[in-house]
């Protein structure tokens, strides 16, 4: 009997085993696919330069040159766009967390007549091409004298992003009204309700929100070009594009500012990875 | 815009006094309307107020300085029937869209039931694979030139090193679009990610009742697994849709629309007109195509999820 059992099982587990192996080259080959890009920009910042334009390509640098990433400092401004940068994304994130929130809020937890329309316009606004606004807004901005100064980069923030809106929308849905009942209950009114229970309790949320309007603002190269115009002002991303034209004379120089500008996108992904899959998934799967 | 905010702030503070002859319903909707506020300020001014004005706009020929005149529908004309280049952007951006939804779709889909089936180091590979996705931009465009380059470009450096001699890629009237869709299918971890909760969320109960029916894995996958992820499918391929429709950053940096504008999308014709041409009139009426064209893919994937979209809730 015994026998009988053990061939049936090894006529199974071959298969499945070849499968698995299978499977783990099949994502092992692919992850290199999708890492390579990453070492090549890495080894190319790091490698001396004539080790870069070897063939076949060199991956191990000869020695490590990590004076290149002093370079765009000295040839460009690269920390006062890095400053500028930071600015920016804080003011965006605060912003859109305070509106995103107040709006969801609203949205999720009160009642008043046409709450589901607006509910109805935020989606809608989040499918708007951002395009078909771009030429009045810019007039808009004009009028204001707001051009070559940072607030048409962080203002709209502060008005609630349809997005963000949406997204603390469908988290705030999933908190329990038990609580609100007890504050309510112990004179707590309804800003009360937002801000001692609502966001206390959603900081997770709040968490994905910021660091998605980070990785965005930090990314975001259109605002900036069409808004931007004294160098001194730019941003990382809108003052990597003067480097463009040294790329191939000074391709060293040119892959560590881009590594350099890459930097806090990837330390604030390694450091909340967690909320990054968590926004994700509020955002995607409860839509 | 100060004065505005304040108005309904005082008069509901003048209400909120009277707390006591206000229905808890209508002191409830007051509250709503104001929290709503700041959104409602923000839709008008920056959101529809914009976009009305922009349909105007492309009514006229105007740079804003020296000269404004109504046209009527002379643009919309113009780019429909006239401007060669218009058609040129309309069809570059579909092209780049029709490769690039299906390809990264079908790409995020693969690898989150590969990354499903119970692997070890998940973690590892999943960051791995939505890292492209998180670092877009002028950094990624500039790497990917380097990478393109076709003479000691990594790319064409390992294709010769396989014997195939690698095409000019951006430089390339051809190959310039393929360029930026492969580079963009690289981007496709965040829809991996999309589909990962997804999979998850598909109670392993429904594998078991169709195991005990005689299914196999890719009965189980059919049956099962696809119908239960249309929900997602089609969320992650509408937000796919619509944002490849305004590729602009990577045509921008790496081609500027060229070789022979191969690679001129739509909101780079658009930026062209208006902030280098400054013809305002004329940059709002191609906007406004765009815009016709995404909500019309839009509509018509929404209104045929009935056919094909299967919710577990109905």
């Amino acid at each position: 009997m015994t026998t009988i059992v053990d061939i049936q099982r090894i006529r199974i587990r071959l298969p499945a085993l070849t499968l698995r192996v299978l499977l783990y080259i099949v994502v092992l080959v692919g992850a290199v696919v999708f890492a390579i890009p990453f070492v090549w920009m890495v080894r190319t910042a790091i490698m001396p330069p004539w080790q870069i334009y070897l063939f076949p390509p060199q991956w191990i640098p000869e020695r490590i040159e990590l004076h290149n990433f002093a370079e765009p400092f000295k040839a460009w401004p690269f920390g006062r766009w890095y400053m500028n940068s930071a600015l920016l994304v804080v003011l965006n994130a605060t912003g859109t967390v305070l509106s995103g929130s107040l709006a969801g809020f609203t949205l999720a937890r009160l009642r008043f007549p046409g709450r589901d329309f607006f509910f109805l316009v935020i989606l809608a606004t989040m499918m708007l091409p951002g395009q078909v606004r771009l030429i009045p807004t810019y007039l808009l901005f004009t009028r204001l004298h707001w051009v070559n100064t940072f607030m048409p980069l962080f203002v709209p923030a502060w008005f609630g992003p349809a997005f963000d809106i949406f997204l603390l929308r469908q988290f705030f849905m999933t908190i329990h009204r038990e609580l609100d009942d007890a504050a309510r209950i112990d004179g707590c009114g309804y800003f009360g309700l937002y801000w001692r229970i609502a966001l206390p309790l959603s900081l997770p949320a709040l968490g994905v929100v910021a660091i998605f309007n980070f990785t965005f603002n930090w990314n975001d190269f259109m605002g900036p070009l069409i808004y931007l115009g004294d160098v001194r002002k730019y941003t990382v991303a809108l003052g990597l594009r003067l480097l463009q034209g040294q790329l191939y004379t000074d391709l060293q120089a040119v892959m560590s500012a881009a590594v350099l500008s890459l930097l806090p996108v990837l330390i604030v992904f390694f450091l909340a990875q967690r909320h990054f899959v968590q926004g994700i998934v509020i955002t995607g799967v409860k839509g | 815009m100060s004065g505005v905010r304040v108005e309904p702030l005082t008069f509901v503070q003048r209400v909120a006094g009277r707390e006591r002859v206000l229905k808890p319903w209508l002191r409830e909707a007051l509250v709503g309307y104001l929290f709503l506020m700041p959104w409602i300020i923000g839709f008008l001014f920056f959101i529809a107020g914009p976009m009305l004005c922009s349909l105007g706009v492309s009514l006229f020929s105007t740079d804003f300085m020296t000269k404004t005149e109504f046209v009527g529908l002379y643009w919309y004309k113009g780019l429909l029937f006239v401007d060669s280049l218009a058609r040129k952007a309309l069809l570059n951006t579909a092209y780049y869209s029709f490769f690039m939804v299906p390809l990264s779709s079908i790409l995020a889909l693969s690898l989150a039931v590969l990354l499903n089936q119970g692997i070890k180091l998940q973690g590892l590979w999943r960051t791995i694979y939505y890292l492209p996705s998180v670092v877009s931009g002028v950094a990624i465009s500039l790497l990917w030139l380097w990478l393109y380059q076709p003479e000691i470009g990594l790319i064409n450096a390992l294709l010769l090193k396989v014997g195939i001699m690698g095409p000019r890629w951006i430089y390339s009237e051809r190959w310039a679009m393929p360029s930026l869709i492969i580079m963009a299918v690289w981007g496709s971890g965040s829809a991996m990610l999309i589909y990962l909760a997804g999979l998850r969320g598909i109670p392993t109960a429904l594998y078991e009742a169709a195991e005990l029916d005689g299914a196999g894995p890719f009965s189980r996958f059919w049956n099962i697994t696809i119908p239960m992820l249309t929900p997602t499918i089609l969320f992650n391929v509408v937000m796919n849709t619509i944002g490849s429709f305004q590729v602009f950053t990577q045509a921008y940096i790496m081609t500027g629309g060229g070789p022979n504008n191969a690679t001129l999308t739509m909101v780079l014709y658009i930026y062209r007109k208006g902030f280098q041409g400054s013809q305002f009139g004329y940059a709002s009426a191609l906007a406004w195509a765009l815009f016709v064209v995404i909500l019309g893919f839009s509509l018509v994937a929404i209104r045929s999820a009935r056919y094909w979209v299967f919710y577990a809730g109905e």
